[in-house]
């Protein structure tokens, strides 16, 4: 196998993952809105906490998260793109 | 400290300290009584000025430069250029007056618009820098080959785009016609300057700078009104840390409000009058005539006493105005039942999610809320001035930093957004509602006389029920600063900032729709052999064309232009998201797939849009296409079904028709896969 398939090989599956994962947080957790409400975080009913700040600081983390993996990948496969 | 800093972090640093000043001198001179209407001259003048210089300096007539800035553009800087070209008039000023009106369910527009930049990231910000060109239609002509999708794609961002832009100038027209007291049309004007300025000399090159430099003001204008509230209400300027206690008032005004007696009885008195409006609709045209009738005996049974001549003016004027026909008289007293409708609904609680008695209630909400996230999201990855600022990065990996910089930037309005609306609504409910009108605060009136607030004592007892309070959504940022009793400065602080994300967001746009016609259809399918020299006097004179045409269409103030906006996401998305994704992800898309898919999407999409929301369009002569909606689903987002028949449509003609070859080499340069490791 050429080195390179690796390389996209690995980018997909982190991809993948971590779009699993947008989706849950972003249509899964959100359907569930109401029920979240029972509970409470910070003095916010969960659901809109989630809505109005949770959720936008987990984006934020899973690019973080992905930038830094694929700096890696990079470093271990060699590439630099100019 | 300082010298840590890159040059170009540094220069920001100091045009920051220098607008602080400036905000701060005019602070001064209005305690010494500077009137606001040179306050607002004073802002206006000063932020474009600063546009101006920005733009002269990043003249360029070089076509990199004008195009995608040269490539030189930090992941950083291009993070708070992209939040200021994302973050139109609509965020700034409509986004906060519409959590307020709609609660939980308007969080569906602070998600969508940040979930999307987790899409860019993953699936199209590294790939669309890897290739390298200038535009969308230029990464979709490279992957399938041909003309054909390269025109369609130059047609969606057109109709995606022009819209939107028209849009932005109307903004900019109705704020400084609102703090400078311009004359509207005038104003746009005023707001086609101010996006020339930044952008014909320089292009991309000019348009990013100025983009950083609207980013900043943009920023501190929004946060500035609702932290001193915040200060005031609670004593922490941190509106975002402190705004869950205010909700948790809010919901108890709200219990105490909601079921008192003279509530109860405004909505029944709002809830009679909707049926007495249908009742009328119903009996067309004999109820006009009747109407007509019964004013006019009045007048004559006035005329024969001996009455004053100002009641008999006042109803021969109320006859003047009535509807002229039966067409007429439908349109209006339908907008004026469905107004009466929407007053006499029980209120909701801010943070009621998916409000309903019973769970087929709910359903729809549900639906629609997770709809609009899906069409706002997809939108949001799919609009070609926001993917066009990923190929001014360096590298590939300053392309990835910058979607997590474009996102920090962004999420610093979006959580304050509904902040903002908590705050006012905890205002609203503790010093407007159950006050006598007499007593009402001077900013009211002052809203009432140009039509964003709109007060009725319907049940006459001389007190403000919650349901005689009607507030169009933009006045919660325009007047948050009156609201609190801020000095004017703090107004045109908060003017200022919305004329910078107008115009940072004008800018982007324009430069899309003149690239896609003068290097997409001039350069790349009319006259492959223009020198470059010409092929920028093209460009130039395009985005000239192109701004006076978007700044006339403003000036007629198309009233459904607000309401377009929306809607530009569902067709972005669904005619360039699965095309680009599909493109990039998987191998055997072909040609034929992805121009079907692009146009099946697109036209599906705006068919939903045009059957649900019309049910006749005069012009054409089209008359009753209306529909019920499918699954609930309202026409903001239409684009998911087209985003959907968008993919299925490229996958099964896709596996019906040949590998077409297109593709193999190109997918290999993307995604870094196929060559062998020669390092």
């Amino acid at each position: 196998m050429k080195i390179h398939d690796r390389y996209w090989r690995k980018t997909r599956r982190l991809t993948l993952n971590l779009l699993v994962l947008w989706f849950f947080v972003t249509f899964v957790l959100n359907w569930f809105a109401r029920e979240l409400n029972q509970f409470e975080l910070f003095g916010f009913p969960l659901g809109f906490y989630l809505g109005a700040q949770g959720l936008l600081f987990i984006y934020l983390l899973i690019i973080w998260y992905y930038n830094r993996r694929m700096r890696k990948l990079d470093a271990e496969f060699g590439i630099e793109d100019q | 400290m300082l010298s840590s800093l890159t040059r170009l972090q540094r220069y920001y640093l100091y045009y920051t300290v220098s607008f602080l000043a400036f905000i701060g001198a005019l602070a001064v001179l209005e305690q010494h009584g500077m009137p606001p209407r040179w306050i607002g001259y004073a802002f206006l003048f000063f932020t474009i000025s600063m546009y101006a210089v920005i733009g002269i300096m990043s003249r360029t007539s070089d076509v990199s430069e004008y195009y995608v800035a040269g490539r030189r553009v930090p992941a950083f800087f291009n993070g708070m250029a992209t939040g200021a070209d994302w973050m139109s008039a609509a965020s700034f000023i409509g986004l906060a007056g519409t959590l307020y009106l709609s609660g939980h369910q308007g969080l569906a527009f602070v998600i969508g618009w940040t979930g999307g930049f987790v899409l860019v990231a993953l699936l199209l910000a590294p790939y669309l820098r890897r290739f390298g060109e200038y535009t969308i239609p230029d990464f979709l002509g490279a992957r399938y080959g041909g003309n054909a999708i390269r025109m369609v794609a130059v047609a969606a961002a057109i109709l995606a785009s022009f819209v939107y832009v028209v849009a932005q100038i109307y903004g900019v027209g109705v704020i400084t016609s609102r703090f400078v007291s311009l004359q509207f049309e005038i104003g746009v004007f005023v707001g086609l300057a101010g996006i020339l300025v930044c952008s014909f000399l320089g292009g991309m090159k000019a348009v990013t700078w100025t983009q950083v430099a609207q980013y900043v003001i943009l920023i501190i204008a929004y946060i500035t009104p609702v932290a001193i509230l915040s200060w005031n209400v609670t004593g922490n300027p941190v509106p975002q840390l402190v705004y869950g206690q205010v909700l948790q008032e809010v919901g108890r005004l709200e219990d105490k409000l909601f079921n008192m007696p003279a509530e109860i009885e405004v909505r029944q008195l709002y809830r009679e009058r909707a049926d007495l409006y249908a009742e009328k609709i119903m009996q067309l045209p004999s109820s006009l005539l009747l109407e007509r009738e019964q004013i006019s005996t009045r007048i004559n049974e006035l005329k024969a006493s001996d009455a004053q001549m100002k009641d008999i003016v006042a109803l021969e004027k109320q006859r003047r105005e009535l509807p002229h026909d039966p067409e007429q008289a439908k349109a209006r007293w339908e907008n004026a039942m469905y107004s009466a409708v929407d007053r006499s609904q029980p209120p909701v609680h801010h943070a009621e999610a998916f409000p309903g008695e019973t769970a087929e209630q709910q359903l729809p909400e549900r639906i629609n809320f997770l709809a609009l996230i899906f069409c706002l999201t997809i939108g949001t990855a799919a609009l070609p001035h926001v993917l066009t600022r990923y190929y001014t990065t360096p590298s590939v990996s300053q392309a990835r930093d910058s979607v997590f910089w474009s996102l920090l930037f962004i999420l610093l309005l979006y959580i304050t957004a509904p902040a903002y609306a908590v705050f006012a609504k905890y205002e609203v409910l503790s010093h407007l509602v159950e006050i006598p009108i007499a007593k009402l605060p001077s900013w009211v009136a002052a809203w009432t006389k140009i039509g964003l607030v709109n007060i009725e004592d319907i049940n006459g007892d001389g007190i403000l029920q919650l349901a005689e309070l009607a507030l169009n959504p933009d006045v919660i940022v325009l007047a948050t600063p009156e609201i609190a009793g801020m000095p004017y400065v703090v107004s045109g602080l908060v003017a200022a900032g919305g004329l910078a994300a107008a115009l940072s967001t004008a800018d982007g746009l324009l430069l899309t729709i003149t690239s896609s016609l003068s290097h997409d259809i001039y350069y790349r399918i009319i006259r492959p052999d223009a020198s470059t020299q010409f092929r920028l006097v093209i460009s130039k004179s395009m985005l000239l064309v192109v701004a006076v045409l978007a700044a006339t269409v403003a000036a007629q103030k198309p009233g459904t232009i607000l309401s377009m906006v929306s809607w530009a996401f569902s067709i972005a998305g669904s005619a360039f998201f699965p095309a680009l994704v599909l493109g990039i992800f998987w191998q055997r898309a072909t040609r034929a797939g992805a121009l079907a898919g692009m146009l099946l999407g697109m036209l599906l999409t705006i068919y939903y849009i045009l059957r649900v929301e019309f049910d006749s369009i005069p012009w054409l002569g089209i008359k009753g296409i209306g529909m019920e909606p499918w699954f609930h689903v309202h026409s903001t987002s239409a684009g998911v079904f087209g985003v959907c028949a968008g993919f299925i449509t490229i996958i099964v003609v896709s596996l019906m028709t040949r590998p077409d070859g297109e593709g193999g080499d190109f997918l290999q340069g993307i995604r870094r896969s196929g060559e062998e490791d020669g390092r």
